[in-house]
């Protein structure tokens, strides 16, 4: 393989890590206040809203349900407003960032939900505020569950901005398209599937190993 | 806590009502509820399951409201309170729940100084405190552990502690120690004990073991389908129990039991010929070590038969339980006789 293609593996690799790190880091923000929010605006929750949490939780699955190249495509409008352009890596995150929320929010209120109640009933007898409770309570004890969650969206990121080359987004994704399928260069194509490969991979296990290092639950962390 | 000067709040029921909407209708968990807790004392509640024990207590920090009548602690209604002001008294009211209710995410010492984080206490004197309240409870060697690394029992410490931190006039504890065992429920009651000797706090506490209220609570309320069937002192309930569930609820804590032999035989009503009557003699207080029975059998010329006995504690008095037999032509004579010197008795039946 020529340094040439060595460069361009490098680079596509960086745009796919910044696509990614960009989408989970806007998405997570958005996310949590969105899946606190759905977490606990269920009826008979901390901050009982039931019509509110019906109304959010259907927007929330509609933007799930809408399959990632159409969302792409049908946001082009939107996303040229934010980026300045509908093309580029920049861009891409727009899409990206779109899908990563309503997932992250998700898995964010799964994991808030698992938190048992009593903890919740001992934080309102001490005189905490809904608010108090969010911070103090609900996110601490849910973060192993959140990390866990926030590591599936990092992996699942990586397989949707491999499809954002379709609108002249770049990175990994693209470049296995272009040079792996359409110039027929079958080393490309090996090479892009192999860094993904090994990109998943480390997600997956630095986001096991900072839950692990999260979660009090279990005496065999203690020194974490 | 030196700083603090704490005394107990009282806590008072009157008329409380609760109703749950359910499916179907709604579930009346208390009714007609007229309850007085005396400041600095160590009350109990006792009831079967379902029965609204835990309604009851909610009331009292307001993690339930009543739907008819009014919940007061320390002269303040907790029953309308809301926000700010409802948080305030709940500062002033600790709780400690079966199944400890820790964050696992903290520390021994971060659980402790949560109450007063959320109550907004200075960082310097959190460090302070926390350190005094987990002394008081014994785990300075635990202080940095978190609690998947404790034993039951060290951790309702922590919720102790935890409970004690914004120095409380009222502790709530819902059968704090139904999930530990006999020993560890003797050294958390004991430290329950202490801390309502020293701090002078009202403890109101749920349970279903008789022992526990016998060795700790001054007080007692008995309540059965949402309703206070009994109350009164633990001693006066423990040695005269009135109400039927009362009774169920201390047999085999308290009073002997009859023999087989005779328990076979005994019957209700009194048979036609010649019998004994079988009479429980409750001796209360200093009385218990008297020779009554003696000076009866000598004053009235009955013979009388012991069959059982045993001297126990209520708190730290004593009281004795006796089961004798009497011919039954003599039983009211001698049962007047008992009477008349402050003894109580009760006809357990007949043997032909
Ligand atoms: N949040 C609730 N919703 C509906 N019914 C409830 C609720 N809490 C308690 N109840 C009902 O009220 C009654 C008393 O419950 P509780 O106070 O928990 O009893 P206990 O603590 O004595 O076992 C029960 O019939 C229970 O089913
Ligand atoms: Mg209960």
């Amino acid at each position: 393989m020529s340094a040439n293609l060595i460069n361009m593996l490098l680079e596509a690799t960086g745009q796919t890590l910044y696509m990614v790190a960009v989408a989970t880091v806007i998405g997570a923000v958005a996310g949590l206040p969105i899946g606190v929010f759905l977490a606990c605006s269920r009826k008979g929750e901390l901050l009982s809203a039931p019509a509110v949490n019906k109304v959010l939780g259907i927007l929330v699955n509609a933007t799930r349900s809408v399959p990632f190249i159409i969302l792409v495509v049908a946001i082009i409008p939107f996303t040229r407003m934010v980026a300045g352009t509908s093309i580029g890596t920049t861009a891409a995150i727009v899409p990206l960032t779109i899908a990563a929320i309503p997932f992250i929010a998700r898995l964010i209120e799964n994991a808030i939900r698992e938190v048992d109640s009593g903890l919740i009933e001992a934080a309102r007898a001490m005189g905490a505020t809904p608010l108090q409770i969010i911070r103090k309570v609900l996110i601490p004890e849910a973060l192993p569950g959140i990390t866990l969650g926030l590591t599936l969206a990092v992996v699942s990121l990586i397989g949707y901005s491999a499809m954002v080359g379709a609108v002249g987004g770049e990175g990994l994704g693209d470049l296995g398209i272009r040079y792996g399928y359409q110039r027929f260069m079958p080393d490309v194509m090996a090479a892009v599937v192999v860094i993904l490969i090994v990109l998943v991979q480390a997600a997956q296990s630095l986001g096991e190993w900072i839950a692990r290092r999260v979660d009090k639950r279990a005496p065999r962390n203690r020194g974490a | 806590m030196q700083s603090d000067t704490l005394a107990g709040a009282a806590i008072t029921f009157d008329g409380v009502g609760k109703s749950f909407d359910a499916k179907g209708g709604s579930v009346m968990a208390l009714e007609g509820v007229d309850l007085a807790v005396a400041p600095g004392s160590i009350t109990g509640i006792i009831g079967r399951s379902g029965a609204g024990k835990s309604t009851l207590l909610r009331m009292v920090n307001g993690l339930e409201r009543p739907t008819t009548g009014k919940v007061m602690v320390g002269g303040r209604d907790v029953g309308t309170a809301k926000g700010a002001r409802l948080r305030e008294i709940r500062r002033e009211v600790g709780m400690i729940f079966q199944h400890f209710n820790l964050l696992a995410s903290r520390t021994v010492r971060g659980n402790v100084a949560l109450p007063m984080e959320i109550a907004g206490v200075p960082a310097a004197e959190i460090r302070r405190r926390t350190g005094d309240l987990i002394a008081r409870v014994g785990l300075e060697a635990l202080a940095d552990r978190y609690p998947a690394e404790l034993s039951g029992g060290q951790k309702q410490r922590v919720g102790i502690a935890r409970a004690l931190a914004t120095g409380p006039k009222v502790l709530l504890s819902d059968e704090a120690t139904s999930a530990l065992d006999p020993e560890t429920t003797q050294t958390v009651l004991r430290l329950l004990a202490e801390i309502n000797r020293d701090l002078g706090l009202t403890i109101l506490m749920i349970t279903h073991e008789m022992a526990v209220l016998r060795d700790i609570a001054s007080h007692v309320a008995v309540i059965e389908g949402g309703r206070i069937v009994e109350q009164g002192e633990t001693y006066d309930i423990f040695t005269a129990p009135a109400h039927p569930t009362t009774r169920s609820f201390l047999s085999g804590v308290t009073g002997v039991t009859l023999p087989r032999f005779l328990a076979d035989r005994l019957t209700a009503e009194r048979p036609g010929g010649p019998s004994r009557e079988v009479i429980r003699i409750t001796f209360l207080g200093e009385r218990a070590t008297d020779p009554l029975l003696a000076e009866m059998s000598a004053a009235l010329g009955v013979e009388v038969n012991i069959l059982a006995g045993a001297i126990e504690e209520v708190g730290a008095r004593p009281f004795g339980n006796l089961l004798i037999s009497v011919p039954a032509e003599r039983g009211a004579e001698a049962r007047a006789y008992l009477e008349s010197h402050q003894q109580r008795t009760e006809v357990l039946g007949y043997v032909g």
